[in-house]
């Protein structure tokens, strides 16, 4: 009796292994894994989903690329995973996102990834636009001293998160902006905005164009300035997709006088900027990967973007931006996120001594 | 707007609009039977095909998925005792105790025509609606937003049950719980001890799963009976349509609450079906049958989370806001198709608006009338042994609880939940206090601080908080009332409870309070205050229980014949069950998914429900079927083997 128990049970390991051997966790055979960090349905995951069916029709054998959610201490869980444990043949890529790129700017201490030695694919930039409520009296950059005395109030995800971009960014035109911590997202603080709870926000270019034109339209919300973009040769310049307002350093430099630019704050700032924003978003490969399968991603990263149905629907994803790919893109951010130690420690010290944020 | 609404209704009746709907609704059906998976498995499995279909296509399919997830997710709810998801954990209160009853298919068909018409209701509610929801969305600030989570906390008087010292310590209890992760304001780590897993708090399904789910499992197990305690299934699929129809006003009323708060954004759609329930019970004349099967249990919080589904559409239409986690992804996917939300959807986009409404009315529809036709059948599995069924619930939940996060720490966190809840349950410590606790507790948390920062102190003189405020006094009168009505069973019941072990559970949520209160002294001012003053309420009502068990002591001890440990108060039945529970994750640990359940299920089929080796071969035939399907079809990922 018992001798036919185990026989059952050892047929049914079998049976059940089987069973589960075709779940999404097998490459090879025509698939390709992607690791997306985060849950569905967020802004990372809506990003590699658009690209996926693209990068799968322009790799050599043209296999399927699928997404792996792997979500877990903001994104340190799937981003440490990949870096340490992913397959190094090109079957299984990464992604790192804004917030991945501060864990690692600010010295977090469960970071097991390394920026250095990582194969970037391409990166996709965005853009921000800071705007105000016309209740403020303030119409331009140059009224922006008007705002003193006022009460300033940004809702903010936290002082260690992506947000430390534009709470540095009030800080060095001096303006006693309150941020309000503990909004779910930039979504969030528009309603915060639109409620009149909060009176300076900014929305990513794609969210200010579709969500905030309207609003100025209405006479609701006044456009001041954007974070900017970076040129050829990673100079901070007009965001293309605002051409009309000034960019963040424009306005410092008329306020604060150009010397300001060559501060030790503004060098920390356009860090903060890149990893942030003009190189936000990121597709990888593990370190070691050989460098002809990198360039068979980034060959179709070159192919999929002359791609006709990519540039159509790209605008709405990206937000008007087209992927930096491959050498270009990786010196960018290895400049960026090679800070010197003392900035780190000046960062660190300023988001505690202002915030009490600690980075763990 | 009604020519709009003509373009809409046109878009919605063509066939291509009707077929793709259909298909959603399918799919909808498959993955919310499934506990764990909802809206959001479903949804992500669909993005990959929504390229290359148009726009309305699309959308057809997204809205039928979504619609009927709230519906289908009823199943396991009232069969079972298993939240089909976050949406119906209220539902299990009263759905489950009928099941037992032998009343299954009534309850079931009371559900699914509660839920049509909370469905039908929320897109009526969006229709009219959507023109000038913005500025009614736009009024409810911080302020308000706490004073509606407070609301909401003040549901736990009425639902606590008889005793309300333990029930609001069940609800600070999960209060302190869902304070584990990173603190709202400053992002510092609370109670996380450097574990990735806790550094973004527990997950609602985990929790829901492991307070509802094992400890009914293991009571079950320890009877050794069906689910159905009385042999025959009584109560049919009419009575239950009647008893919708005979408490139409509360599923009206329910629908209405459920598609407000859906659509207020940042309140979250997991509340609705508790503030629901609580609002039936309120309003319940006789309430000495909740949570023992009283059918307006099951019709409050069915009706009101479809009707949600509507209303959170209207944030996530108008403002680009997701109103809850299906509609996250929802939103990415209207991203994907090119559909921008925004003000537009108010006034140009209109048609389109009203066809994603009106989709979802013809959605519910359809979803209902397909869960009422496969009811009656499905209700047959309350009369198979339990110890047949357990393996395969087991199985069920632990791969359920592993979507939340793919990670171990899902199944860890479901046993310590589970095994807390099991002592709740045996001790008379309210369950769905604990979720309503930890539901809020977030949001409560912010809003305060939030409103706070933006407002000082004055936000107390705003109008809608003191509307909102009488409304919680009203709330907290009727749980008054309700209590004094109960006062009797109350002491009855109490009495009937051995002294010894009820203490010994109160002293470990003391120490466990304890642990909390010494954690927040590392912490800076924002993010400890909130646990601090949890702590401390807590530790106050606990040592107010710790003087009514002495009382009792004293009590008894007149009567003779007192001990404080009796002799049966010992539960080696409970350790046995929880024994091969504990010892099919060891083995999950060790040889991965696979094995260990074959493993698991055949021994515990052979040992326990003493099956013959031939039946055993047919089940393990089907759950390798099943698993298939999973691992095919829904591409559902299982837990992993630790070493390797």
């Amino acid at each position: 009796m018992y001798k036919i128990v185990v026989w059952i049970g050892l047929i049914a390991s079998l049976l059940f292994s089987m069973a589960g051997c075709t779940s999404g966790e097998q490459t090879g055979n025509g698939r390709v894994e992607w690791i997306i960090p985060y849950k569905e349905g967020g802004g990372s995951d809506i990003w590699a989903r658009f690209f996926a069916p693209f990068l799968g029709k322009y790799l050599p054998e043209q296999p399927t690329v699928l997404i792996r959610n792997m979500p877990g201490g903001g994104s340190l869980k799937g981003v440490n995973w990949f870096y340490q444990q992913a397959p190094k043949d090109g079957t299984v890529i990464g992604h790192t996102s804004g917030s991945t790129a501060m864990n690692y700017l600010l010295g977090d201490s469960k970071v097991a990834y390394n920026y250095d030695d990582m194969k970037l694919i391409f990166a996709t930039p965005t853009g921000g636009v800071l705007y105000i409520s016309p209740k403020l009296g303030v119409s331009d950059y140059t009224q922006l001293k008007q705002l003193k005395g006022q009460k300033l109030f940004y809702g903010s995800q936290g002082a260690t998160s992506l947000d430390i971009v534009p709470i540095l960014a009030f800080y060095l035109l001096e303006l006693d902006i309150k941020p309000v911590f503990g909004m779910k997202g930039r979504g969030s603080g528009r309603l915060s905005f639109e409620r009149g709870e909060a009176n300076v926000d900014y929305q990513t270019t794609s969210a200010y164009l579709k969500r905030v034109v309207p609003l100025i339209e209405e006479g609701l919300a006044i456009p001041i300035m954007s974070w900017g973009s970076l040129d050829e040769s990673g100079n901070v310049v007009r965001d293309p997709t605002v051409p009309e307002l000034p960019h963040f350093l424009e306005v410092l430099a008329y306020l604060k006088g150009p010397d300001i630019l060559k501060s030790k704050e503004v060098a920390i700032w356009k860090s903060l900027f890149i990893a942030g924003f003009a190189c936000q978003k990121l597709a990888l490969l593990p370190p070691g990967t050989p460098d002809d399968i990198v360039q068979q991603w980034r060959d179709a990263t070159s192919a999929l973007i002359q791609d006709k149905d990519f540039q159509e629907k790209a605008p709405a994803v990206l937000g008007g931006y087209l992927p930096i790919i491959g050498d270009k893109g990786e010196k960018l951010i290895k400049e960026a996120l090679q800070i010197k130690p003392e900035y780190r420690q000046w960062l660190t010290d300023w988001l505690y001594d202002t915030y009490q944020a600690k980075v763990q | 707007m009604f020519d709009a609404a003509l373009e809409g209704l046109q878009i919605v009746l063509e066939i291509n609009h009707l077929m793709y709907m259909c298909a959603g609704i399918l799919m909808g059906l498959v993955v919310g039977i499934f506990p764990g998976l909802g809206g959001i498995v479903g949804l992500s499995l669909l993005l990959p095909f929504v390229y290359g279909m148009n726009d309305t296509e699309a959308l057809a399919m997204m809205v039928g998925l979504v619609a009927v997830i709230p519906t289908s997710d009823t199943f396991t709810s009232v069969l079972m005792g298993i939240p089909g998801s976050n949406a119906s954990q209220a539902t299990v209160l009263d759905g489950y105790p009928l099941s037992q009853q032998g009343q299954a298919s009534r309850a079931l068909s009371a559900a699914f025509f509660a839920s049509m018409f909370g469905g039908l209701l929320g897109a009526l509610v969006l229709t009219i609606f959507l023109v000038f929801a913005r500025g009614i969305i736009l009024s409810f600030g911080t302020p308000e937003l706490f004073m509606l989570s407070i609301l909401g906390l003040s549901m736990v008087g009425v639902i606590s049950g008889n005793n309300i010292l333990k029930g609001l310590v069940s609800c600070g209890l999960g209060m302190l719980v869902a304070s584990i992760g990173s603190a709202p304001a400053t992002a510092e780590e609370r109670m996380t001890f450097s574990s990735l897993y806790l550094f973004d708090g527990l997950p609602l399904v985990v929790v829901g799963l492991g307070i509802f789910a094992l400890p009914e499992i293991i009571d079950l197990l320890k009877s050794n009976t069906a689910i159905s305690g009385v042999g025959r299934l009584s109560g049919s699929w009419m009575q239950g349509i009647r008893d919708a129809i005979r408490y139409r006003w509360l599923c009206f009323r329910s629908a209405v609450v459920g598609a407000i708060i859906g659509a207020i954004p940042g309140l979250g759609g997991s509340v609705v079906d508790w503030i629901a329930y609580g609002f039936a019970m309120q309003s319940a004349k006789d309430k000495s049958q909740f949570g023992k099967g009283d059918i307006r249990g099951v019709l409050g919080p069915e009706s009101a989370n479809n009707a949600k589904e509507g209303g959170a559409l209207i944030p996530t239409l108008l403002f680009g806001i997701p109103g809850s986690g299906n509609m996250a992804i929802f939103l990415g996917g209207l991203i994907l198709i090119g559909l921008e939300p925004g003000p537009a959807m108010a006034k140009d986009d209109l048609d389109i608006s009203y066809a994603i409404i009106w989709s979802l009315a013809l959605a519910n529809l359809i979803g209902a009338g397909l869960c009422l036709l496969i009811a009656r059948p499905v209700s047959l599995i309350t009369r198979v042994p339990y110890p047949i069924l357990a393996p395969l619930m087991i199985l069920v939940i632990t791969f359920a609880a592993f979507q939340s996060t793919r990670d171990f720490g899902d199944l860890v966190a479901l046993l310590v939940i589970g095994v807390i809840a099991y002592f709740m349950k045996k001790y008379h410590w309210s369950r769905p206090a604990f979720l309503i606790g930890f539901v809020l507790a977030e949001q409560t948390e912010t809003y305060l601080y939030q409103a706070l920062q933006f407002y000082e102190w004055s936000f107390l003189t705003r109008p809608g908080v003191w509307i909102i405020f009488v409304l919680i006094i009203a709330s907290t009168f009727v749980g008054y009332r309700f209590l004094k009505t109960e006062k009797d069973k109350a002491r009855e019941e109490a009495l009937s409870l051995p002294v010894g072990p009820d203490l010994l559970f109160a002293g470990l949520l003391l120490v466990f309070n304890g642990i909390f209160l010494y954690q927040t002294g590392s912490l800076s001012f924002t993010a400890g205050i909130f646990p601090l003053g949890v702590t401390l309420v807590n530790v106050l009502l606990l040592t107010g229980i710790g003087v009514q068990a002495f009382r009792k002591t004293a009590v008894l001890k007149t009567q003779g014949n007192f001990a404080y440990f009796p002799a049966q108060a010992g539960d080696p039945r409970f350790r046995y069950f929880f024994g091969w529970w504990l010892g099919y994750y060891l083995l999950i640990a060790l040889l991965g998914f696979f094995p260990a359940t074959a493993i698991f299920v055949v021994a515990f089929l052979f040992w326990e429900a003493r099956l013959q080796p031939r039946t055993l071969i047919g089940i393990v035939l089907g759950t390798a079927l099943f698993l298939w399907i999973l691992a095919t079809f829904l591409k559902i990922e299982f837990p992993q083997s630790l070493l390797f």
